[in-house]
């Protein structure tokens, strides 16, 4: 192999309750993410994805099973600080993930706990900022931003310490639509341009739809696996577990239920409303 | 409204005051405070306050601001300047039944109000010019020495960094948590200093639920950060002394040793 970052195998987990006991929330999960990727992980609340997530750094650690990172085991706890190098985390909330007061101290913050010499905390704090579009703001207070520019700040401070992988838990789930599309591009932007592996938690489906492999978790097992494609061509086992599929793909399902010949697999606005043109083409025989 | 909170008393400019190394500057206010209470003679007083204004002049901070330091300590210098005119023996200017006012009474209570004057003056004009980050980190670097002595230096220094940011995001949740609390019926207007009290109570508890929560996450944050303590750490910014750090530190010992010249060959200016 080599080329797998991550590489989960048959993890199982339990948050413990009273009495020494366990909730499992994690029953035998196992995925490898080659280097370079883009992963969604989809799942509604409580289908164990943000536990999972937490496994990729360290975080937690699997009860059996094992989590290797760049080729190292988590259960290490020694080696804990050479996996964050490798692999940096950003939270749902841009607020408690921010420690100084000003921008381009915060993007500093990752890369002066690694050590570095000032030189070259400077010349990665410019760089991270204009990776993420956020260098005209490098002296502001984090409490002057919107929400999708503090989070674009955080994304930052994590980028600043060149991980090969970044780990994001639901980053937009509380920003508003503007904040999100900003912080999607920012992350589609790191992924192709600088070849970081991305593993996106999210339960928005247009999100997922962006990613190059969509896995879906329910009750700690994965359900579905592959291109976003595949995935939500399985519209009726996604409904089955609660979640939906982006409206277009929607769209087509049920027309093609109601007997229209459209293509499976339909995933972006333009792409449904191509193939209804050619149905429309095709003239009132089309549907029967 | 809380968007363009400022945070301590930093007035942002560009002067050379602003530009002087926080440390530099920390170690000068207390040069000067020293220099204060050594000044014992009109002339030396004279240096002191003549300082100031030359700091105050080149800071290019409005005299307004000085004004607005100095109104919360109005009471304590009255209160200290009568004191000392009151109840200090001598030789009596004015009596009236038991209370008598001294000429070194006055003197002295005079000496003590510029003295309180230019000290608050001068540090308040510390922290015009010094960013709250700036001065963090001038006391972290100055303090560095005791880490000898196992004093948690790096930990109190990002202790009041996060302080510091946290300020802001905490009234807005406070704000909200009103906002909230209001919504449900909660009276905060009304009622005697009790009740008020009392009514802060729905907002100071879901305050602390959060602020824990928020302290929380961002240990783990940090930790995914590599944070480790201070231990290997090292900084973006690094604080050099520069010329004019030095022609200032120059500057301050003339004025200091003035002030010591003036006290040894003067003394008879002092009324005893």
């Amino acid at each position: 192999m080599g080329k797998e970052i991550i590489e989960a195998q048959n993890v199982v987990f339990g948050y413990p309750l009273e009495g020494g006991r366990k909730s499992p929330v994690l029953r035998d999960v196992s995925l490898s993410v080659a280097e370079g990727s883009f992963i969604a992980v989809l799942g509604h609340n409580g289908s164990g994805k943000s536990t999972f997530a937490k496994h990729f750094n360290g975080i937690l650690t699997p009860d059996s099973g094992t989590v290797t990172v760049c080729g190292i085991d988590t259960a290490q706890e020694d080696r804990l600080y050479d996996i964050r190098r490798q692999a940096g985390m950003v939270f749902q909330n841009p607020d408690n993930q921010i420690v100084a007061t000003i921008v381009e101290e915060d993007v500093a913050f990752g890369p002066e706990n690694l050590g570095l010499l000032p030189d070259e905390i400077r010349r990665r704090v410019d760089k991270a900022l204009t990776a993420v579009g956020m260098a005209e703001y490098m002296h502001h207070a984090p409490h002057q931003l919107s929400g999708g520019q503090k989070q674009r700040v955080a994304i930052a401070g994590v980028i600043a310490m060149t991980p090969r992988c970044i780990i994001l838990d639901e980053p937009t789930a509380m920003l508003d639509p503007q904040g999100r599309r900003e912080v999607m591009e920012a992350i589609k932007k790191l992924n192709q341009e600088q070849g970081i592996t991305i593993i996106l938690i999210t339960h928005y489906m247009e999100e997922a739809a962006q990613a190059d492999r969509v896995v879906v978790m329910n009750d700690g097992r994965i359900l579905l696996d592959g291109t976003p494609r595949e995935v939500f061509s399985h519209v009726q086992e996604l409904k089955d577990v609660g979640l939906d599929v982006p409206q277009a793909t929607e769209l087509c399902w049920r027309l093609r239920q109601e007997g229209c010949n459209l293509p499976e697999g339909i995933l972006t606005e333009e792409e449904c409303a191509q193939a209804l043109a050619q149905l429309l083409e095709v003239g009132p025989h089309a549907c029967h | 409204m809380l968007r363009d909170i400022t945070i301590g008393q930093y007035f942002p400019k560009d002067s050379l005051l602003h530009r002087l190394d926080p440390r530099v500057k920390i170690v000068l206010t207390l040069c000067y405070i020293i220099m204060l209470f050594a000044a014992s003679n009109p002339i030396g007083l004279i240096i002191g306050i003549v300082f100031l204004a030359v700091a105050y002049g080149v800071s290019g901070i409005p005299a307004a601001m000085i004004l607005k330091s100095l109104k919360p300590v109005t009471p304590v210098i009255i209160f200290t300047a009568a004191l000392n005119m009151f109840f200090i023996a001598g030789d009596p200017i004015w009596s009236f039944w038991k209370i008598q006012i001294t000429v070194q009474g006055l003197w002295t209570a005079v000496v003590m109000s510029i003295r309180i004057l230019c000290l608050i003056a001068g540090t308040s004009l510390l922290t015009y010019t010094t960013s709250p980050i700036a001065l963090t980190d001038g006391i972290e670097q100055l303090l560095d020495p005791l880490k000898r002595f196992h004093l948690p230096v790096h930990e109190l220094a990002m202790m009041m960094t996060i302080a510091l940011r946290f300020i802001p995001t905490l009234i807005e949740e406070t704000d909200k948590i009103i906002a909230a609390q209001k919504a449900r019926g909660a009276d905060m207007e009304s009622g005697g200093l009790i009740q008020r009290a009392k009514a802060l109570i729905p907002i100071l508890i879901p305050l602390f639920v959060s602020a824990f929560r928020r302290a929380d996450e961002l240990a783990l944050a940090m930790e995914c950060r590599c944070y480790r303590g201070g231990e290997g750490r090292t900084r973006m910014r690094r604080l050099k002394i520069q010329g004019r750090d030095i022609i200032c530190c120059i500057i301050t010992g003339f004025c200091i040793a003035a002030v010591i010249v003036v006290n040894l060959m003067a003394p008879h200016l002092i009324p005893m």
